[in-house]
């Protein structure tokens, strides 16, 4: 299969205009007879939703939640980034562009990138518009932070809370669209199977999630917006609920999944407190800026901090990174941290955390200056883990947050199924190999806002007069395999629990396909997935029928997910053998241990095709060139 | 017209009439304690007090006239503040078919809980008040006019009394809360303020209920005879 | 430590429920209060029993989905906590812990202690939003809006619709959550067009949805997990009744949808 990323020629500056120009369009009178489908509420799919209404399509909306304003969008907290040079510090669209294909280790598309960048003026605009609270300075100007190691300020935040005020400003415009009755919503609604038909995407089967009842639904077009992945690892920062079940589905109906292995593993969050331990929070990276990472030096020193001498403390970061220290990019502040937990010098419960220490900033500024600064965080922190972290230093542990890899989509945001469209954190597009703080909000909301609206249009303007007929041979089949699997499940009535089951999937990723990876160990997580999956389907326990609501059913659909994307995540963990932003591979290292990229071999989107049950997959490569921003070696000594 | 039918039929319409009602009674509830004082001046300047009430508006309106429409306003008042209190308090019981097994309030003032038994009490006490000592039905020994005679009679009887002060504790909680929350109701309150609207209730809640608790304690003790 | 649970059980919105005993043994004081009901439905599952269902996401007080009544306080009664934020080192070694579902007639039961709050999205479809389409915003900085009016803004603003307002008034009433959207919109300039639309629209649905009337007990600011304040109740009842005069009718000829 030949990869067409669909990117026009011509300067980057002007692609998107011509894009956009070259279009065809759809008549008003015309609109109202499309149907589109959008698969998640969050930033990306409720911008898409509320956007697409707006324009007069007719829109179908799925949120597994019980109400579109809890996509997890809401937990984001740092803030979003826009060139908009606010602070005359020097910024435009080109350096956020520059500093994203940077930041992403050279393995994200320059056009998208640079798209990105662009319409991220129009998104703080649109948002201000919309009521979204962002903090202000005084003047009664958009105040900005700096974030992620950027050296200009061009982060907009509200808060600690700013996922939700975007968020709740989409769902306030979608919740608009709906009262006016343009958006039908269906919340509690579950996505199982992608309905192909004549090789385009024709709509979708679902399953209510109270009454069980399995539904069929028709449109010209669907969107899939349905955020990470990252609970593949059981243990992380997203939702419970947070899935790959929309787009694995997606990619076994022929949508190919690009750079799986790519996960972003955050450096500051709480570490686990036991076996029970059911999801991670995270820590503002903020805390960076003032908090001190250390451990002790000596092995299994397991002496409370009051009793360790200064000198027998290891500031590591700062003692490897004179220049950024403390505040280096994520996955190189992750990785050592699991280093000097490897060495046996950890600290809490099972030595897997290090610690943050305030102290020497609380000395020099005094306790009120880190109240305003993180007084919330602190709060939060005390709260989960019961100690006061004004007295006693944080303890921290990386966690994964974030994942970069997703379905594959040209620069129009379609897959290669035509008609299927993937917006947000559930495509591949625009981070390469390691995402910059803030910059997801951007890209959801770029996605939904600005593209999504204009690339679904131009491709219905080429389907006009199509009838929709959910009755339809395709339909019927998809909606039997779904009723089948579900049924599977039940019959199993073996003697694990779900979550076990999960946990232990969650363990072998995270040992062997989490912070660092090495051949060896890769071989044998793709051992023993297969076998766990096996031993998922063979001995699972549900209980309950599949008629009514059933939590412990919705949790197994999307393990069985997980533990088949789990393998493909390590396959093409094995496969890239070189070292690239959170993606490190042991064997391809500089001397100092720091990540050594391979752009001979290495500089393309790896796209995998799904070859059906038991087949495997078949990889694809989308080669990447940069005309732009010239390929370097990170360095942060 | 169909707006103000609207208003009225909402939730925030009907609260409104119960605060401003609540105002109009309040303002009577005050007037009136501060008129009766005068039952420590003597019989005398007591009852010409009593008096002058019904010549009030002279040469303007004929004798008890305007007595009369201070009457009807009071009468409207009540009716409004009871009927909506009533229709408030249905709405708010279907709000919730299913009761809890334990429910534990955590803020609310004791006065706030006992709005709608507290006005019960106090409508009981005005009916009963009425035919006590403006009609005089439930009054051993009642002469038209000679309100000072009246209540120091009334009074002596201890239970009469002892319903009297239980009556008007019941209304100081009522104002207690009811003078604070009706800033909250006509969204008058606001940060800056509202600090002094908890001052405000306090003060007039206590005002009426002092004066008024005083007036029975007063004959009882002998102070008053 | 060990607990004693009364949790109420309820098969669908149809069936009746009732509360049934259950028994926490080795409960580790660094637990959540959903991950200890987590250990609790993995022994029932264990024993062949059902577990008991309850709304939860994010687990980080963020998203709404928590929320049940705990010894009958919405939330546990931790100052500014959701039941997911809560942790068993508030409790004793020994308690009886009665857990019930958010009870108002507005939130119909789903299942054990999973309730339907779709009457807070349709409060917000009436007119909780600002009608702008996208791509007709003007510039971000081109309308000043002073910090005091932005931040309070954002104290509303901050509300994440778990319903704990509702089920610990003892009316039943939404206004602590309905008065957060108000004030959130009233209080920036982008929201003053349909300033007054807006508040209408929505105290309307608030009827047609059944709940109570609120009569300032001041029990929903005491467990809102947000600690928003009655205060935004008071600005409430002022547009509302602002609404009512003369600037509405100006208005209604402005704005689109209310
Ligand atoms: C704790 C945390 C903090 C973060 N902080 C920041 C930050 O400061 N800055 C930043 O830029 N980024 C941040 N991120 C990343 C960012 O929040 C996310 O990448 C982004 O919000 C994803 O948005 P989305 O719309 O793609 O997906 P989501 O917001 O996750 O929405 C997914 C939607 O899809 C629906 N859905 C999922 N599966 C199905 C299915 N099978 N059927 C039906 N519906 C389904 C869900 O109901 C939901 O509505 C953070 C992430 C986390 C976890
Ligand atoms: C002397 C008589 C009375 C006075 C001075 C009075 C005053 C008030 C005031 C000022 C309020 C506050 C309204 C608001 O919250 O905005 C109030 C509320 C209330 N009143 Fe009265 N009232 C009186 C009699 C009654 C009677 C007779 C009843 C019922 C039988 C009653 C029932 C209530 C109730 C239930 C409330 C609370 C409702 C609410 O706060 O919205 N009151 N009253
Ligand atoms: C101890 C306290 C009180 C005393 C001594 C008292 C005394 C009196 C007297 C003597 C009268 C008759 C006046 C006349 O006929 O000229 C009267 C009338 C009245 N009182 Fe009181 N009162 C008291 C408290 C209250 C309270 C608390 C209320 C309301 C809640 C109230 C409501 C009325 C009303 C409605 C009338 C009838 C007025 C009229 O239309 O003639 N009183 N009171
Ligand atoms: S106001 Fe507070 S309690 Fe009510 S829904 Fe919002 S956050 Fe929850
Ligand atoms: S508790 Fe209820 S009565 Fe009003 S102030 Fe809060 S809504
Ligand atoms: S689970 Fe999201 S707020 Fe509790």
């Amino acid at each position: 299969m030949l990869l067409d990323a669909r990117i026009p020629d011509g300067p980057i500056e002007t692609q998107w205009e011509r894009t956009k120009f070259d279009m065809k369009l759809v008549n008003p009178a015309n609109k109202r007879r499309f149907t589109v489908i959008v698969v998640g509420s969050g930033l990306a799919g409720a911008s898409a939703a509320a956007s697409l209404a707006e324009l007069g399509y007719k829109v179908l909306c799925f949120c597994y939640q019980d109400s579109p304003r809890r996509a997890h969008s809401i937990a984001a907290q740092g803030g979003i980034n826009a060139a908009k040079n606010y602070q005359n510090d020097g910024d435009s669209i080109y350096r956020l562009f520059y500093d994203t294909v940077k930041g992403g280790d050279f393995r994200a598309r320059e056009a998208n990138v640079y798209r990105l960048a662009e319409l991220s003026v129009q998104i703080i605009d649109q948002c201000v518009a919309q009521g979204v609270p962002f903090a202000r300075e005084y003047g009664g100007m958009l105040a900005n932070r700096s974030f992620g190691g950027a050296q200009v300020s061009r982060t907009f935040y509200a808060r600690g809370q700013t996922g939700q005020q975007l968020l709740l400003g989409a769902y306030q415009a979608l919740s608009r669209q709906i009262g006016l009755g343009n958006v039908k919503m269906f919340p509690r609604t579950e996505m199982l199977d992608l309905v192909v038909d004549e090789g385009r995407a024709r709509g979708i089967i679902t399953r209510d999630l109270v009454s069980g009842a399995i539904g069929r639904h028709a449109a010209h077009a669907v969107v899939l917006a349905t955020g990470g992945y990252g609970n593949v690892f059981y243990l992380s920062t997203n939702a419970k609920g947070s899935n790959a079940t929309a787009i694995w589905r997606a990619h076994k109906r022929g949508a190919l999944f690009a750079n799986p292995c790519f996960t972003q593993i955050h450096p500051t969050c709480i570490p686990v407190s036991g076996e029970y331990q059911s999801k991670l929070t995270l820590m503002s990276e903020s805390l960076r800026n003032d908090g001190r990472i250390w451990v002790p030096k000596r092995k299994g020193d397991t002496r409370k901090v009051s009793e360790i001498p200064e000198a027998e403390r290891d500031y590591y970061l700062e003692e490897k990174y004179p220049s950024f220290g403390n505040l280096v990019p994520r996955d190189v502040a992750s990785r050592n941290a699991k280093t000097v937990c490897d060495q046996g010098r950890g600290v809490g419960p099972g030595g897997l955390g290090v610690y943050l220490d305030f102290s020497e900033a609380i000395g020099r500024l005094g306790r009120k200056a880190i109240e305003e600064r993180y007084g919330n965080l602190f709060e939060m922190y005390e709260k989960i883990t019961g100690e006061d972290p004004y007295s006693v230093p944080m303890r921290i542990y990386p966690a994964v947050h974030y994942t970069m890899g997703g379905l594959w989509v040209d620069y129009k945001l379609m897959s290669t199924v035509p008609g299927l469209f993937v917006a947000g954190e559930a495509n591949f597009s625009d981070h390469g190999a390691n995402r910059l703080g803030a910059s997801a909000l951007m890209q959801g909301l770029a996605d939904g806002y600005f593209v999504i609206p204009y690339t679904v249009g131009d491709y219905l303007a080429r389907h006009m007069g199509e009838k929709l007929d959910p009755s339809q041979p395709a339909f019927v089949a998809a909606e039997a395999e779904v009723t089948g699997q579900v049924a599977k499940l039940l019959a199993v009535q073996g003697e694990r629990s779900v979550d076990s089951i999960h946990r232990e999937l969650g363990g072998i990723i995270w040992d062997h396909c989490g912070m660092s990876r090495n051949a060896a160990g890769l071989r044998t997580a793709l051992e023993r997935i297969p076998a766990l999956r096996q031993e998922f389907h063979e001995n699972v326990r549900i209980l309950g029928s599949g008629e009514s609501l059933n939590q412990t059913l919705e949790k197994a659909g999307r393990v069985a997910d997980f533990l088949e994307l789990g393998e493909l995540m390590c396959k093409d963990a094995l496969e890239r053998e070189e070292s690239c932003g959170g993606h490190f591979r042991e064997e391809s290292q500089t001397p100092e241990g720091e990540a050594l990229r391979d752009d001979e071999r290495f500089s393309y989107v790896a796209a995998w095709e799904n070859l059906g049950k038991d087949k495997g997959w078949a990889l694809h490569k989308e080669a990447l060139s940069f005309e732009h921003v010239h390929l370097a070696q990170r360095s942060y000594k | 017209m169909t707006a103000t039918v609207g208003f009225l039929r909402s939730t925030l319409g009907k609260k409104a009439v119960m605060a401003v009602t609540g105002l109009i009674l309040f303002g009577f509830v005050f007037v009136h304690m501060f008129g009766n004082l005068k039952m420590y001046q003597g019989e005398e300047k007591f009852d010409h007090y009593a008096e002058a009430l019904r010549e009030l508006g002279k040469p303007l309106l004929g004798p008890g006239q305007a007595l009369w429409i201070a009457r009807s306003v009071l009468l409207a008042a009540v009716l409004l503040h009871i009927g909506s209190a009533w229709s408030l308090t249905r709405q708010s019981r279907r709000a919730r078919p299913v009761r809890y097994e334990r429910h534990q309030l955590v803020q609310s003032t004791y006065a706030a809980r006992t709005m709608r038994w507290g006005g019960v009490i106090l409508l009981l006490f005005v009916l009963y008040h009425l035919a006590h000592l403006t009609l005089g039905w439930a009054h051993p020994d009642f002469t038209p006019g000679k309100v000072y005679q009246n209540v120091t009679i009334g009074f002596q009887i201890g239970w009469v009394s002892a319903f009297y002060i239980v009556a008007n504790l019941a209304l100081g909680l009522h104002l207690y809360h009811g003078l604070w929350s009706l800033f909250q109701t006509l969204g008058l309150s606001h940060p800056l303020w509202s600090p002094w609207q908890r001052r405000f209730a306090a003060t007039f809640a206590v005002a009426v209920t002092v004066g008024n608790v005083s007036f029975p304690i007063a004959v009882l003790t002998g102070v008053v005879r | 430590m060990r607990l004693r649970l009364k949790i109420w059980r309820q098969a669908s919105a149809g069936a009746t429920g009732g509360m049934v005993d259950y028994d926490a043994p080795d409960v580790s004081p660094d637990m959540s209060f959903l991950e200890m009901l987590d250990v609790v439905n993995e022994r029932l599952v264990a024993h062949g029993q059902e577990p008991i269902a309850f709304d939860h996401d994010c687990r980080e007080g963020i998203c709404g989905s928590c929320g049940f009544v705990i010894n009958g306080i919405a939330h546990g009664g931790q100052k500014g906590t959701t039941v997911c934020q809560l942790h068993m080192r508030h409790f004793k070694d020994g308690d009886e812990l009665t857990l019930e579902p958010w009870r108002s007639r507005a939130f119909p039961v789903v299942r054990d202690l999973m309730v339907d709050r779709s009457a807070f999205d349709r409060v917000i479809q009436a007119g909780g939003f600002v009608s702008v389409n996208t791509g007709t915003a003007p510039d971000g900085n081109s309308i000043a809006v002073s910090k005091v009016h932005s931040d309070l803004a954002m104290d509303a603003a901050q509300c994440i619709g778990c319903g704990a307002c509702v089920a610990q008034c003892p009316n039943g009433a939404a206004q602590l959550f309905t008065s957060a959207k108000v004030s959130h919109l009233g209080l920036l300039p982008q929201g003053q067009p349909e300033r007054f639309l807006r508040v209408e629209a929505m105290v309307a649905q608030l009827e047609e949805e059944m709940f109570g009337s609120c009569t300032n007990y001041g029990e929903c600011e005491a467990v809102c997990p947000k600690n928003i304040s009655v205060d935004f109740i008071a600005q409430l009842n002022r547009d509302y009744l602002r609404s009512k005069v003369v600037p509405v009718r100006r208005a209604r000829g402005a704005a689109g949808a209310g």
